[in-house]
């Protein structure tokens, strides 16, 4: 089962920027034990361009597709048997990079 | 009620839960589970007047329900290899060594009260699947319209599939936090039937709190060293035991100080005090008493007391000092300065309570005490401002009874 595990920040009260020594070290770990699958850290939202392609032509639009005061600083993908183990990963997760993450399944 | 249709309430009582579980873990899939155990009680009630009911009434209703479901999965055969798919994590391996039977019932338990389902999707989903509790049971019991509850419990159910919450007994290591979970539900589902919160709803809901208490004796049985476990059913029957004394004729709520005693229910408290003691035996040998049962031992020193003045409030206070320790909240300050009123005097317990006002203003029990305490100190005016404020607050039709009576008594 693969779940999507999505780091959230908080513009008005961001979690701190030294954290990149501990994240590596977790993946590591997610590697060497075999929940390892994906994992990025995204630039600023303000980097994001929505595209809506629905109707006649494109319509590029600058910025995210949502703007709001939390977002979404980075993904990482693991492979889980359930989700007591992504939860208890997560758990490690929220703390090694001082956010908040989501949990969520893939179909 | 002919004997018949008593022998399928007891069956239901003693068996829905144990049919759930094991057909949960046959296939794998609580929708499944729980339309085929509710199909085979159906077909009891048509059968069993006619054809008597079976020496092992709980074997017959499993075989039952596993054809229904069989029925039910051949019937929608192109969902079959959906639901090999979809079928819950079953962990096979046999218990961890905690004393613990390997039940199905406990699995079904931990996945109901999992911490990933919303508070009110965990009660209606175990009132459901471990009470067999029916949906308009449970929507009238919590004053929600059944197409909610059904929602919840539908929601729930899509969720454990879709994110795979497993159908296993949490290891070792998690076991406390997670029974600590299923703790919580029970505390709640009988805390909303000891002081119904509706203003429309009956002040005690008898069928709550014995429902809750059911559950726990349930866990209880299948975790029978945990002290937390051993504390709430203590709590709850030492609480339970109380409550035909607690309502008047008149449907007033009567307080502990007014209560005949003589109209305490004596087994329950009698229970209720052996599993405090085996909890005190327990802390004796070293092993630090959780929440409930330091709230169960307050509740044994009330229930050993012959009459209020009678009552060991110093042992009281004790423990409060305990709960302190562990819980910090207000609630836990206000009663504690309740005890303190009736050894060091209202005054004392008046300047811990006014203490607790940035915390507690939103909350009718505060009020109520200050109320009370103001009235045993002679501030008519300002009891009365307490009183108003507290009715207005509180939910309850007996305590709000009260409430009113103690108000208008003032000079």
């Amino acid at each position: 089962m693969q779940y999507l595990v999505s780091v959230i920040d908080d513009k008005s009260n961001p979690g701190s920027t030294d954290r990149q020594p501990a994240i590596s070290a977790f993946n590591e770990r997610l590697i060497a034990e075999g929940y390892w699958v994906f994992a990025g850290g995204l630039a600023d939202t303000t980097a994001a361009t929505v595209i809506d392609n629905r109707g006649e032509h494109a319509v590029f639009s600058d910025g995210p597709f949502v703007e709001s005061k939390e977002y979404l600083a980075g993904v990482w993908v693991w492979e889980a048997p359930d989700l007591d183990v992504a939860l208890k990963l997560a758990t490690e997760a929220s703390k090694v990079c001082d956010r908040k993450v989501e949990v969520r399944p893939f179909l | 009620m002919s004997d018949v249709e008593e022998a399928i309430t007891r069956v239901h009582h003693d068996e829905w839960a144990r049919v759930v579980a094991s057909l949960t873990r046959r296939f794998g899939d609580l929708d499944i589970a729980e339309e085929a155990a509710a199909e085979a009680f159906a077909s009891a009630v048509q059968r069993w007047p006619a054809d008597g009911v079976p020496p092992n009434p709980g074997a017959w209703l499993t075989t039952t329900a596993v054809r229904k479901a069989i029925d039910r999965i051949r019937r929608e055969n192109k969902r079959d290899d959906k639901h090999k798919e979809a079928q819950m994590v079953y962990d096979n391996s046999p218990a961890e060594p905690l004393g613990a039977i390997d039940d199905d019932r406990l699995r079904l338990i931990f996945t109901c009260c999992h911490p990933a389902l919303a508070m009110e999707a965990r009660v209606a989903l175990t009132l459901r699947m471990l009470g067999g509790l029916t949906v308009p049971e449970i929507a009238r019991a919590f004053l929600v319209p059944a197409t909610t509850v059904e929602q919840r419990i539908t929601r729930a159910k899509a969720k454990i599939k879709a994110a795979r919450i497993p159908y296993r007994v949490p290891s070792a290591e998690d076991l406390p936090g997670r029974v600590s979970g299923v703790l919580a539900v029970l505390y709640l589902v009988f805390n909303e039937g000891y002081l119904a919160t509706g203003p429309d709803t009956d002040p005690v809901r008898h069928d709550l709190t014995a429902e809750a208490i059911r559950l726990t004796r349930l866990i209880r049985a299948l975790l029978p060293q945990d002290g937390e476990v051993a504390g709430l059913l203590g709590l709850m029957l030492l609480t339970e035991a109380r409550r035909t004394a607690r309502v008047s004729a008149s449907g007033e709520l009567v307080t502990l100080d007014q209560q005949d005693r003589g109209a305490w229910d004596e087994a329950l408290i009698a229970e209720g005090h052996r599993l405090v003691r085996e909890r005190l035996a327990a802390a004796a040998a070293g092993v630090a008493p959780g929440r409930y049962q330091i709230l169960a031992a307050i509740n044994a020193v009330h229930t050993s007391a012959r009459d209020i003045r009678d009552t060991d409030w110093s042992q009281v206070i004790a423990l409060y000092d305990q709960l302190v320790h562990l819980d910090s909240s207000p609630i836990v300050a206000l009663n504690r300065a309740i005890a303190v009123a009736e050894l060091d005097g209202p005054e004392v317990a008046l300047a811990a309570v006014d203490r607790l006002e940035d915390k507690l203003a939103g909350y009718h029990a505060y009020h109520a005490t200050r109320a009370d305490l103001l009235r045993r100190l002679g501030h008519s005016e300002q009891s009365r401002a307490a009183y108003d404020k507290a009715i207005e607050l509180a939910g309850n039709t007996a305590q709000t009874a009260n409430l009113a009576r103690r108000r208008d008594q003032l000079r």
